[in-house]
C-alpha cells in the first residue's frame, strides 16, 4: 500500500517538478548554444587541412556522443524498470527513445553532409557513420517493438530487455563494423579523423556538447509530461492538472 | 530430474513436423540462386562475393526459422506448463534451442558446401566456411531467440523481427565473411574466428537469462 | 493448507481490473469467480496461478509469499488455462507423459486416467485429429496426474458437451470432498450441490 502511494505520489510530483524546471533549462540551452554556436563558427580558426567545411563537427559531434549516450542511459533506466520495477524508469525509458533516435538521424545527416565536400560522395562507408547507422536501427527497433505491443505495461518491459540486449551489443557491432572498415577502405584517411584540436577549437565543441545534453532533458521532461499523463488519465492528480490548465 | 522426456518431446514433436525444417532450407537455397542471376554467371565475380552470398542466405534462412521459435508452445498453452514445471526454464530454454538449431540450421550448414561449389568456391575454403558456420549459427539462434521471445505476444512478428534482430547479427556476419575471406586469401583467420567463438561465449553465458526474462514478460498476459 | 491473497490489484491499459482485492481459501473449499466476460477472471487466476505478478499486494501459500512462477508453489498446483496446454503433432498418451515429466509425477496410470476422461479408444491418435471437447476433456485429463492441493481452472467447460460437464462437476467434487482446493472461473451457471462453494464477483 505504502509503496503504491510512493509510486504515485512520484508521478505527480515529477510532473510538477518537471514543469518547473523546463523553463530554466530552456534558458541555459539557449546561452550554450548560442556560445557554443559562435564559437564554432566565429572564433574558432579554420582547419588547416579541411578549411571552414570541418566546422560542421560543431553539430556532428555532440549529437553522436548524445546518441550513444542516450542509448546508455535508456539502458540504465531498463534496469531500474526491471528490477525495481519503477514506472517513472519505464517512462523516462520510452520518452529518451525517440530523442535519441534524432540525435542519431543528426549525426548521421551532418556526417554526410561533411562527407560532400570532403570526398565527394554522401556515403562512404565509414565506420563510426555505419555503426550510427546500425544504432538507428536499434533505436527504431526499441519505438517499433513498443508501439506493437498493445498492453503498454507489456511493452515497457519488453523494450528494457531489448535496450539492455541492445547495449551489451553496441560495443561489439563497433568493434566489428571498425574491424570491416580496415579490411575493405585499406589506408584511406577516414572521414571521422579529427582536426588535431586547439583549445579554441575544443571549447566550442565542449560547450556544445553541454548544450546538447541540456536539449536532451528538456525534451526528456516534456516527453515524460505527456506520457505520464497518457498512462494514467483517471488519477486524482492528473484530473487536477486538468482542471487547473482550464482555469488558466 | 527427468529432462529425458523433454528431450523426447523436442524429438517427437520436430519429427512429427519434419516437413517445416523444408522451409528454410528452400528459402536459403532459392536466395543463393538469385545471385548468379542477379550479378550475372561470371566466375570471377561470384568466387569474390562467395562468402558473402552464403553468409546473407544463412542470416536470413535463420531470421526466417525464428519466427515460428515457441510460437507453437506460446499458442497451444504448453509454455505456460513449461513455466510452471519443476524444470529449470534456463534449461528447457536451452533443449528448445539446440533442437531448434539440429532441426532447422544443421541442414543448411550440410548444403552450405553444395551451393559455394556452385558458385565457385574452391574446396580448402569450404572448410573456413563450415567452420565459421558452426561458431556462427549458434550465436545467430541465441541472439534472435532472445528477441524473438520478445515479440511473442505479436501475432504476426516476421518483420518487427527482422528490424530488431539484423543489426545485432551484423558483427557473426562481418567476423565470418572475414574469416573465410582471409582464407581465400590465404591470410591468418585466427583473428575473426576466435572474435566468433567469443561471441559464441557471450551469447552463451547472457542470453538464457534475457530469453527467461523475455518468457515471462509474454506469458503474464 | 491455505492459500491467502493479499490486497492485490490489477490493470490493464492503465484500467483497472481490481483493486486492493483479499480472500482466502482452505483446503477442501470451491471458490468460483464469476463475473462478465474482460472484467479480469482469467487475468486473476493467472496472478493465483502464479504466472503473472500483481501489480501491488502480496499472496501467500501456507505463510510463505510466492513470487512469479516460483517452483515450490507451481508444484502444488495444476493449472488449466484457455489453452489446453496440449501439443496437436503428439498423441493423447504422449501429451499425458509429457505433461506428468513437467510435474514430477509417475506415468504408471495414464490408461487409467484416459479412461476416466472417456479418452482411452484414442490414446494413440494424434490430437489434430480431435474434436475440441475431446480436447478439452485431455486437458481434464492433466488434472488427474498427480496430487495436486490446488486446481486453478480458468472456463473449464468451455467446448465440453452435456457429458464433458457431468464429469467435470464430478471430478471437481470428489477433489474438493478429499481435502483439495478449487479456484475456477465461469460465466455459465455451476451447479454444485454438497461441496461449500465460494463466490467470487469480479
Amino acid at each position: 500500500m505504502m509503496k503504491w502511494l510512493h509510486t504515485m505520489a512520484s508521478s505527480a510530483w515529477f510532473y510538477r517538478f518537471a514543469a518547473r524546471i523546463v523553463p530554466w533549462l530552456t534558458t541555459l540551452f539557449v546561452l550554450l548554444f548560442l556560445y557554443g554556436l559562435y564559437g564554432g563558427l566565429i572564433t574558432a580558426p579554420a582547419d588547416y587541412q579541411q578549411g571552414d567545411a570541418f566546422r560542421i563537427i560543431y553539430i556532428h559531434v555532440p549529437a553522436a556522443w548524445m546518441s550513444l549516450f542516450i542509448y546508455v542511459v535508456m539502458a540504465i533506466y531498463g534496469i531500474i524498470a526491471l528490477v525495481w520495477r519503477i514506472k517513472l524508469a519505464e517512462v523516462l525509458l520510452i520518452s529518451s527513445a525517440p530523442i535519441g533516435a534524432a540525435f542519431t538521424l543528426l549525426a548521421l545527416v551532418t556526417g554526410s553532409l561533411w562527407g560532400k565536400p570532403m570526398w565527394g560522395t554522401w556515403w562512404s562507408w565509414d565506420a563510426r557513420l555505419t555503426s550510427e547507422l546500425l544504432l538507428l536501427f536499434l533505436y527504431l527497433g526499441v519505438l517499433g517493438l513498443y508501439a506493437a505491443i498493445e498492453d503498454k505495461r507489456v511493452a515497457s518491459k519488453a523494450i528494457s530487455v531489448l535496450t539492455l540486449v541492445g547495449v551489451v551489443n553496441i560495443p561489439i557491432i563497433h568493434y566489428s563494423v571498425k574491424w570491416w572498415n580496415t579490411l575493405h577502405q585499406g589506408s584511406t584517411v577516414t572521414l571521422t579523423d579529427k582536426p588535431s584540436m586547439q583549445i579554441d577549437m575544443l571549447i566550442p565543441l565542449l560547450v556544445m556538447a553541454v548544450a546538447f545534453k541540456v536539449y536532451y532533458a528538456i525534451s526528456l521532461l516534456i516527453r515524460a509530461k505527456a506520457e505520464l499523463i497518457e498512462r494514467e488519465p483517471n488519477s486524482k492528480w492528473v484530473r487536477k492538472v486538468i482542471e487547473e490548465d482550464n482555469n488558466e | 530430474m527427468s529432462y529425458f522426456m523433454i528431450i523426447r518431446r523436442e524429438s517427437l514433436v520436430a519429427f512429427r513436423n519434419r516437413h517445416e525444417a523444408l522451409s528454410p532450407l528452400l528459402f536459403f537455397f532459392l536466395v543463393c540462386l538469385l545471385f548468379p542471376l542477379a550479378v550475372g554467371s561470371s566466375s570471377k565475380i561470384l568466387d569474390d562475393i562467395s562468402s558473402g552470398i552464403i553468409w546473407t542466405a544463412i542470416l536470413l534462412a535463420t531470421l526466417m526459422s525464428l519466427t515460428h521459435l515457441f510460437r507453437k508452445e506460446y499458442d497451444d498453452g504448453t509454455l505456460e506448463l513449461m513455466m510452471l514445471s519443476h524444470h529449470s526454464l534456463a534449461v528447457l530454454v536451452m533443449i528448445k534451442l539446440a533442437a531448434h538449431w539440429i532441426i532447422n540450421i544443421l541442414p543448411l550448414i550440410v548444403l552450405a558446401p553444395f551451393i559455394a561449389s556452385a558458385l565457385g568456391m574452391d574446396l580448402h575454403i569450404q572448410g573456413a566456411l563450415l567452420l565459421t558456420l558452426f561458431l556462427g549459427t549458434p550465436s545467430l539462434i541465441l541472439i534472435g531467440a532472445t528477441v524473438a521471445t520478445l515479440t511473442l505476444v505479436i501475432p504476426q512478428n516476421g518483420m518487427l523481427l527482422a528490424l530488431l534482430v539484423l543489426p545485432l547479427y551484423v558483427p557473426v556476419l562481418i567476423f565470418g565473411t572475414s574469416a573465410v575471406d582471409a582464407a581465400a586469401s590465404g591470410l591468418p583467420t585466427a583473428g575473426p574466428l576466435y572474435m566468433m567463438a567469443a561471441i559464441l561465449i557471450l551469447s552463451l553465458t547472457l542470453t538464457p537469462f534475457a530469453i527467461v526474462s523475455a518468457l515471462k514478460i509474454g506469458i503474464s498476459q | 493448507m491455505l492459500l491467502e491473497v493479499k490486497q492485490i490489484s490489477c490493470s490493464r491499459n492503465y484500467r483497472s481490473l481490481f483493486n486492493d482485492l483479499s480472500f482466502n481459501i482452505e483446503s477442501g473449499q470451491l471458490l468460483l469467480v464469476e463475473g462478465k466476460n474482460g472484467c479480469g477472471k482469467s487475468t486473476l487466476l493467472r496472478i493465483l496461478s502464479g504466472l503473472r505478478q500483481p501489480d501491488t499486494g502480496t499472496i501467500h501459500w501456507n505463510n510463505s509469499e510466492i513470487k512469479q512462477a516460483s517452483k515450490h508453489y507451481s508444484q502444488q498446483l495444476v493449472w488449466l488455462g484457455h489453452r489446453n496446454g496440449i501439443n496437436e503433432s503428439l498423441t493423447a498418451k504422449e501429451n499425458l507423459q509429457i505433461a506428468a515429466s513437467f510435474i514430477k509425477s509417475k506415468v504408471s496410470n495414464i490408461g487409467y486416467i484416459l479412461k476416466r476422461v472417456g479418452l482411452k479408444p484414442y490414446a494413440n491418435t494424434p490430437v489434430r485429429q480431435f474434436s475440441a471437447g475431446m480436447k478439452r476433456r485431455l486437458a481434464l485429463a492433466r488434472l488427474l496426474l498427480n496430487n495436486a492441493i490446488l486446481w486453478i481452472l480458468d472456463e473449464p467447460q468451455s467446448a465440453l458437451d452435456k457429458t464433458g460437464i457431468t464429469l467435470l462437476e464430478g471430478m471437481i467434487e470428489q477433489h474438493v470432498r478429499n481435502g483439495g482446493m478449487v479456484i475456477m472461473s465461469s460465466h455459465h451457471d455451476i451447479n454444485f450441490k454438497s461441496i461449500p462453494l465460494g463466490r467470487l464477483a469480479l
